[in-house]
């Protein structure tokens, strides 16, 4: 039965817009901790702490974050792959700009700087991390969290790559969360709803990640 | 104008130019290509082959992608309904045809829709009963609101345009009203399962490519198909492979 569901197109159009709003959630809830940084370094650590110690996060969320985040890459360069080849000759004209907008036709590319991201953002944290508690085996220190943060944004390289890689984001979120409601058959009556939700969620969260990484920059 | 030329399935195609003048603005683009035809045939050229029918936007057969766009720069029309009042005096004008793996070029601009047809054939009807004692239509209510939908997706005339302007070649919004033509019906209640589950299963076996949302096939319909069908098929799908 869901078998049969993901192994059709509509299936996997369904499956990637299940994974993308669930990486939006994460993405909320990171957000909402990160922010905390600006305004409380002790609220942050407790938080950090908790989500770093908690054994329901540590060994049950996040592998399924990672699940998640694994999921839509692989399926969205193998949907890509399978849209390439359903096209074998290209256009010698074609006015896609006239039709719909350009963050729709490119999420591949704007998904491929997400991913590179990811990469430096795993090198720089998750790494680390993982190093510490379940290697290294560090003693525990519920005040290390915010500290290591601001030492992170001290490399202005860093804040000018992360805060491009936010862009990308914004453009693949004001897209992406639209498209997910409308493969999960959201009717076209609350479109516009839809849009205004999806462009003010796609630029209000990259742009807070942007303020988080400017503000530790600036102010340290 | 730049037109490509191809002579048969087989063999590569190629953009060959040619100036044409002296062209009424109130002459369809078909009208124009007949022009152009006369004009090579009396050169002992081999004329330029493209699909037409009916001439009035129905039939669905005109399948040109003009200037990047399929039927034309125009909206809501189909390309025998665009005039040559849409161009300048001094325009290059591109003519492609559609092009996706699942409509194989026949010759020039003619490509191979029977994808489509296989599709319909897979579950885009009624059974109904001929021996004499079927049922008259109008005796089982329709709520009006669906009455008006299915009619509305019913419009669609499978052209092909939304396969040939979607950056995916995906055949979505197609396949989209023809399931949702009959899923909004009393009648078409009864097979809606099997329908949705066959039409959906051929066309991902025709190697049409998948649906991303961009929304292009929406605005380049000639019907102005909606959407909201997408979403429909969506849901209609989900629904019945859980059932199935």
């Amino acid at each position: 039965m869901l078998k049969k569901l993901f192994n059709s197109s509509i299936g996997r159009k369904i499956a990637m817009a299940l994974s993308g709003i669930f990486l939006i959630v994460f993405l909320t809830q990171h957000f909402l901790i990160n922010i905390t940084s600006v305004f409380s370094d002790s609220l942050f650590n407790w938080l950090s702490h908790f989500m770093g110690t908690n054994p329901l996060v540590q060994f049950v969320l996040q592998p399924i974050l990672i699940a998640g985040v694994l999921f839509h890459f692989v399926m969205g360069f193998v949907l890509d792959y399978q849209n390439r080849k359903a096209r074998p000759v290209s256009y010698a004209v074609f006015s896609g700009s006239k039709n719909s907008l350009m963050v729709s036709r490119y999420m591949i590319l704007s998904g491929a700087v997400i991913l590179s991201f990811l990469g430096l953002h795993f090198y720089d944290f998750w790494i680390p991390e993982m190093e510490y508690k379940y290697i290294e085996f560090k003693p525990d220190d519920p005040n290390r969290y915010h500290h290591e943060l601001v030492e992170k944004f001290q490399d202005p390289t860093k804040v000018v790559f992360y805060c491009i890689s936010f862009v990308f984001l914004a453009l693949h979120l004001v897209h992406g969360l639209a498209s997910s409601t409308q493969s999960l058959g959201t009717s076209n009556r609350y479109s516009s709803l839809i849009k205004k939700i999806s462009y003010s969620f796609g630029i209000f969260i990259p742009l807070g990640f942007c303020f988080i990484a400017i503000y530790h920059f600036l102010s340290h | 104008m730049k037109i490509w030329r191809q002579k048969n399935s087989k063999e590569k195609g190629k953009i060959v130019n040619y100036e044409i003048d002296e062209i009424s603005e109130d002459m369809s683009f078909l009208e124009m290509m007949d022009v152009l035809n006369e004009k090579i045939v009396l050169d002992g050229g081999d004329p330029v082959a493209f699909d037409h029918d009916c001439r009035e936007g129905i039939c669905g057969s005109c399948s040109m992608f003009i200037n990047g766009e399929p039927h034309g720069p125009d909206r809501g029309v189909t390309t025998c309904q665009l005039h040559m009042r849409k161009f300048k005096d001094g325009d290059t004008i591109y003519i492609e045809p559609f092009r996706s793996r699942a409509f194989p070029i026949i010759k020039d601009l003619v490509v191979d829709r029977t994808a489509f047809d296989r599709i319909q054939q897979a579950g885009g009807y009624i059974s109904i009963n001929t021996s004499g004692n079927t049922l008259d239509a109008n005796t089982i209510p329709v709520e009006k609101e669906n009455a008006d939908k299915a009619f509305d997706a019913a419009t669609c005339i499978g052209c092909g345009a939304c396969v040939a302007t979607c950056k995916n070649s995906s055949a979505m919004l197609f396949v989209s009203a023809k399931v949702s033509q009959f899923a909004l019906l009393p009648q078409g209640k009864v097979e809606a399962t099997d329908r949705v589950l066959n039409m959906v299963k051929q066309m991902d076996l025709e190697g049409f490519g998948n649906c991303t949302n961009t929304g292009a096939c929406h605005v380049e319909c000639p019907k102005g198909i909606s959407l909201d069908y997408i979403a429909k098929l969506n849901t209609e799908y989900a629904k019945a492979s859980l059932k199935k």
